[in-house]
């Protein structure tokens, strides 16, 4: 599962030149305005004449086989135009994709969408309607008779693992071990990564601490429900309005899934309502589509809330294991995880990247890391920002907080000991190049948060993250208007609402104009070649690299139009500062070329000045990062307010200052949420408790301080302008961070996430006598 | 909902009127901020909305009898905006003040917040701890009822079909008089109590506690008025040991549920502290006053 280049892929190397507009915060923010005066069009915002209303019917069991479904009674709803079950969606042979940071199987893909022989948890969609209005939808669905036979459930992912437990696939059997069992097993798979001798590296050790911890799932929380449109015509084509984080994807997904030619499908990527690695599954679209198909109207599904809670991912709950072993002057010899993640109702949680990034902060000689996908009734997990890595990042720094505190080291000198630097050998495969992991924890260990005096209750904690570039699939293209403004077609999606800008600034750099004159849209699937979802941090990173090469090809066209006017050779013509100018004075004196000027003139000179590019971005140039956090615990309350927070991250080069410090502050702001209050809550009956922002509670703006920010730049030097993904790595550290610091004020170290007032108290409570004693 | 009708009633006698004609499910709609939540997530299907807003006597703030009047659908906002009503009530207006957001309190109403029938309202135990009665209007006339008798359990009232609270009437202040209201929330807002506490006082010229209320809120199926625990207050000068004796009472007396929201455990817990905390911001303010 490890990154790696492909032999084909393109990186363009890093370029030290003095940056006009790379770096500055031009005021221009295309996408703001309209969102602030609500007239963005997001998914749900989309209407077509004619429309239907779809709505899903979904399982109230956690866990058992669906004997029949009768839907004669919902079809006969006066304004019922279709119903849809199992019945309606072809079977699916087991095939591996990948889909943002997790991969999937199409076999279960369809089964998800859609339950077949089994559901698998509340919320599992049995059935779906269109209908001329929402109450005929929801008449029809109260009509729909199903017939299940209710099976023994399973919630945990430690009660799933145990020998004994109701098994969700009768045909699992436990990859990555040898032999394969014969027994079937909610361990979907077991992988292991090694470096060096563990054994060895304990004996080394002065000290070893080993621990358990246990995390709930958390949900992404984007504000936006999923919402999709779909208009499948007379004349076959499909077209698609849909929330979503990587329409190329969908578009694959789809017409794997209802056996459609690709080149019929066009889907079209909304402005987006936040995703955060949520968003790069289909879940209403096959449906909206097959819906389309059968009343020949177009269908439109809005999830409700309480439908997005039940049934899309979370991400994994997860039980851990951490022993590290270090040396009496700090030097760690050893560490070893396990990490069993659940992965819902179907295999593919986010073990295999989390199990990369586990001990990938640091040096350490021996490394053993095991970890297992674990299906239960819940929903499938999907990826949530930095998927897997804030749960085991959890029990690693609470690990060596522990270990610091035991050979006398304060924290932050404790990691830079043994931090990782360009060359240290990571335990999943490739040495790290140049990155800036030193310089995050130096520029924490100086910031003045560091000197502000703590109170009784009060305590500080430390805490780091590391995750990846993504590079993929990548295309653009950039059209040259005759005024000599400039169009540029990405075909990433925006999830952060920022990337517009980043993207139209590198391209004004290329082309020496001012950022204003560049507008960059998202395109639909016919627009450009295909792009990967925006996840994997790439957005910026991996679209840049892609605008780049547009704009290079673009000048290239530009060079031409100049030479044909000055009826030189293209390579006697160089642009620089945004003009064509001839290459030396042998060539002639000519007067400078605007792109305004070539533009004007390129339709009788050749044609239209665009550029374009079609890229296997290489990946590379992973981030890092340290958090600082202050808090008062109540003692008789459990209660945990958060005081200070300060972030320092490694961003390559921040094309927009502001907005990475926006995206630093938005993750630990969930990493907060995730860390304190958020976690779903299961029924005896295997039913979600809480699906609703009431219950479920996400932070509000009371519940956390100003987050301070400082961007370090150590560039990354596959990419042209340094740049590195930087939107995952801030929700890494959080949970650490904040534990540490609950321990530092009250003495109680906390390994069972939520840090919530209950948990705190019942802690604080228990550990009282022996405090006393002390 | 496909019959769904809206009516905004002019007069007390309208409403009763539009509510005793129709046979299907009515609600009365003060702020909405619970009505409307209700239908969007299909936990009613009302077929008739009867707006209040517009009747005068639901509007209305006024001094009365030396004590204090105010309108059930009077939107939070409002009662905040009120300095003298703020100045006499400050453990009605805690209450008050919590209610969701600023958004949210520009509608809810006291009424609607009685009205709804939550153990965890946040209004309700000031109210009870303030003695507060309800002046209830249907279609056999009006009625006075103490607040503490509106609410029976979790989404139902004492309220016949076609009543509607009025307005509610709390009683003149004695000197060193001070109340306060505090809930336990993980959220700093926009969350649902797990415990609430109110607690009421007056002092004598001495110091010495000569009246005393004290409310639970989210322990039981409605605000709990615990007698034993005012009783502990009654008589002493509020010191460490009769606060002490005060926090017992009101633990024995929470009989919480298990659930998402808190452990019976837990809100027992909190409970005593939060009297304990809530006992010394009325004490505070019945000193000043
Ligand atoms: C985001 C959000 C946050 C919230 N936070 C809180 C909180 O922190 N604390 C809290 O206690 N509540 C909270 N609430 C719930 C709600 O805002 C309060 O209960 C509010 O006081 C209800 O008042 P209303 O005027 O909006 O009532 P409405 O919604 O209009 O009515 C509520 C109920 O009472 C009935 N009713 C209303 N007025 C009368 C009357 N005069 N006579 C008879 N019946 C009547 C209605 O028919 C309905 O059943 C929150 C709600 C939301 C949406």
């Amino acid at each position: 599962m490890a990154p790696k280049p492909g032999s084909f892929s393109t990186s363009i190397p890093y370029e030290e030149k003095k940056l006009k507009i790379v770096g500055t915060e031009p005021a221009d923010r295309p996408d703001a305005v309209d969102k602030v005066t609500g007239r963005a069009r997001y998914a749900a915002d989309y209407n077509l004449p004619g429309q239907l209303i779809g709505k899903v019917l979904r399982s109230p069991h956690a866990h058992a086989r669906v004997l029949s479904i009768d839907t004669a009674a919902a079809e006969a709803v006066p304004g019922v135009k279709a119903v849809v079950t199992r019945d309606d969606f072809p079977d699916m042979a087991v095939e591996h994709a990948a889909s943002g940071e997790l991969m999937i199987n199409f076999k279960d893909v369809t089964r998800n969408m859609m339950a077949r022989e089994k559901v698998f948890y509340d919320g599992h969609p049995v059935a779906a309607v269109a209908a001329v209005s929402e109450s005929a939808a929801k008449k029809a669905l109260k009509l729909i008779k199903v017939e299940y036979e209710v099976l023994p459930h399973v919630i945990d992912v430690e009660a799933a693992m145990q020998s004994d437990a109701p098994i969700l696939h009768e045909d699992q059997f436990t990859k990555g071990v040898d032999p394969t069992p014969e027994k079937p097993s909610n361990i979907a798979t077991r992988i292991e990564s090694k470096l060096g001798d563990i054994e060895a590296g304990f004996d080394q050790a002065d000290l070893v601490i080993e621990r358990e911890f246990r995390t709930k799932p958390v949900h992404q929380g984007y504000i936006e429900p999923q919402a999709s449109i779909a208009n499948y015509t007379d004349g076959g084509q499909v077209e698609v309005w849909t929330s979503t984080q990587g329409h190329f994807v969908f578009r694959a997904q789809i017409a794997k899934l209802l056996q459609l030619d690709m080149s019929k499908i066009t889907v079209t990527a909304a402005e987006l309502g936040g995703g955060f690695g949520g968003k790069n599954n289909v879940y209403l679209e096959p449906l909206a589509v097959v819906l389309s198909r059968k009343s020949r109207r177009p269908v439109k599904m809005v999830m409700t809330r309480d439908e997005v809670f039940r049934a899309t991912g979370p991400t994994s709950g997860t039980h851990t294991k951490v022993k590290i072993g270090v040396t009496k002057d700090g030097r760690i010899t050893a560490g070893q995880a396990e990490l069993n993640y659940q992965s819902g109702a179907f295999a593919g949680s986010s073990v295999p990247m989390a199990a990369i990034t586990v001990f990938t902060r640091y040096d350490i000689e021996n490394v053993l890391v095991v970890g297992h996908d674990v299906t239960c009734n819940r929903p499938k997990v999907a990826a949530y920002r930095a998927p897997g890595a804030p749960m085991i990042a959890f029990g690693v720094e609470s690990v060596l907080d522990e270990l610091a505190e035991g050979v006398g080291m304060d924290p932050v000198s404790f990691r830079l000991k043994n931090a990782a630097r360009e060359g240290t050998q990571t335990h999943y495969g490739p040495k790290l190049g140049p990155i800036g992991f030193v310089e995050t924890l130096e520029s924490a260990q100086a910031h003045p948060h560091m000197q502000e005096k703590l109170g009784p209750n009060q305590g500080r904690g430390v805490a780091t993250g590391f995750w990846f570039t993504l590079g993929k699939e990548t295309s653009a293209t950039l059209n040259v208007g005759e005024d000599g403004t400039v169009n540029v077609i990405m075909g990433t999606v925006d999830v952060t609402g920022g990337g517009r800008s980043a993207l139209a600034m590198v391209v004004a750099e290329e082309l020496g104009i001012p950022t204003e004159k560049v507008r960059v849209k998202s395109g639909d699937t016919t627009a450009l070649g295909f792009n990967f979802m925006t996840a994997g941090s790439r957005g910026t990173a991996a679209g840049s690299m892609a605008t780049v090469k547009a704009s290079r090809d673009a000048i290239q066209k530009a060079c031409e139009v100049a030479a044909r006017i000055w009826e030189v050779e293209t390579e006697e013509v160089v642009w620089e500062d945004g003009h064509a100018r001839p290459a030396s004075t042998n060539v002639g004196d000519f007067e400078p070329l605007s792109l305004a000027d070539l533009a004007r003139r390129a339709g009788a000179l050749g044609g239209t000045i665009a550029g374009h590019a079609e890229l296997d971005v290489a990946m590379g140039g992973p981030g890092f990062g340290t958090h600082i956090v202050d808090v008062e615990v109540d003692r008789q309350t459990g209660a945990v307010k958060v005081l200070r927070y300060t972030l320092v991250q490694d961003a390559g080069k921040a094309v927009y200052p502001k907005f990475i410090e926006g995206q630093f502050q938005g993750g630990a702001v969930q990493g907060i949420g995730m860390a304190l209050n958020e976690e779903y809550i299961y029924s005896e009956k295997g039913t979600l408790e809480n699906p609703g922002f009431l219950d479920y509670r996400v932070p509000v703006a009371s519940d956390v301080p100003f987050i301070n920010t400082e961007i370090v730049e150590v560039p990354n030097p596959m990419h042209p302008y340094g740049i590195r993904g930087i939107g995952e790595v801030p929700i890494i550290p959080p949970i650490a961070a904040l534990s540490n610091a609950i321990y530092h004020a009250t003495g109680v170290r906390l390994r069972d996430h939520p840090l919530s007032p209950p948990k705190v108290l019942a802690a604080l409570d228990e550990a009282a006598p022996a405090i006393a004693a002390e | 909902m496909d019959n769904l009708r809206y009516e905004a009633a002019d007069t007390l006698a309208h409403a009763a009127q539009l509510i005793a004609a129709e046979s299907g499910d009515v609600r009365v709609l003060a702020g909405g901020t619970d009505v409307l939540v209700q239908m969007h997530s299909d936990m009613i299907e009302p077929d008739l909305i009867v707006d209040i807003k517009n009747i005068p006597e639901v509007r209305t703030i006024q001094q009365e009898d030396g004590g204090w009047r105010f309108g059930a659908a009077v939107p939070g906002l409002e009662l905040m905006d009120h300095a003298d009503f703020c100045a006499a009530w400050p453990g009605v207006m805690d209450g008050v003040k919590l209610i969701g957001s600023v958004q949210i309190r520009g509608r809810a109403s006291v009424g609607g917040n009685l009205c709804n029938a939550s153990p965890a309202a946040d209004s309700v135990p000031p109210m009870i701890a303030a003695s507060a009665m309800a002046t209830v209007f249907g279609p056999n006339g009006s009625r006075e009822v103490p607040v503490q008798d509106i609410a029976v359990g979790p989404g139902k009232t004492s309220l016949e079909k076609g009543e509607i609270v009025v307005s509610f009437s709390l009683p003149p202040r004695p000197a060193h008089s001070g109340d306060a209201y505090l809930r336990f929330t993980p959220r700093t807002e926009m969350d649902i109590a797990v415990v609430g506490v109110a607690v009421n006082l007056t002092l004598d010229d001495a110091g010495i506690c000569t009246a005393a209320r004290v409310v639970l809120g989210a322990v039981a199926a409605r605000a709990l008025l615990v007698q034993e625990a005012a009783d502990a207050l009654i008589g002493t000068s509020v010191d460490d040991a009769a606060i002490e004796n005060m926090i017992q009472e009101v633990r024995a007396a929470c009989r919480p549920i298990d659930d998402k929201r808190g452990t019976i455990e837990f809100r027992t817990k909190v409970a005593g502290v939060l009297a304990e905390r809530a006992t010394k911001i009325a004490l505070e303010r019945a000193r000043g006053a």
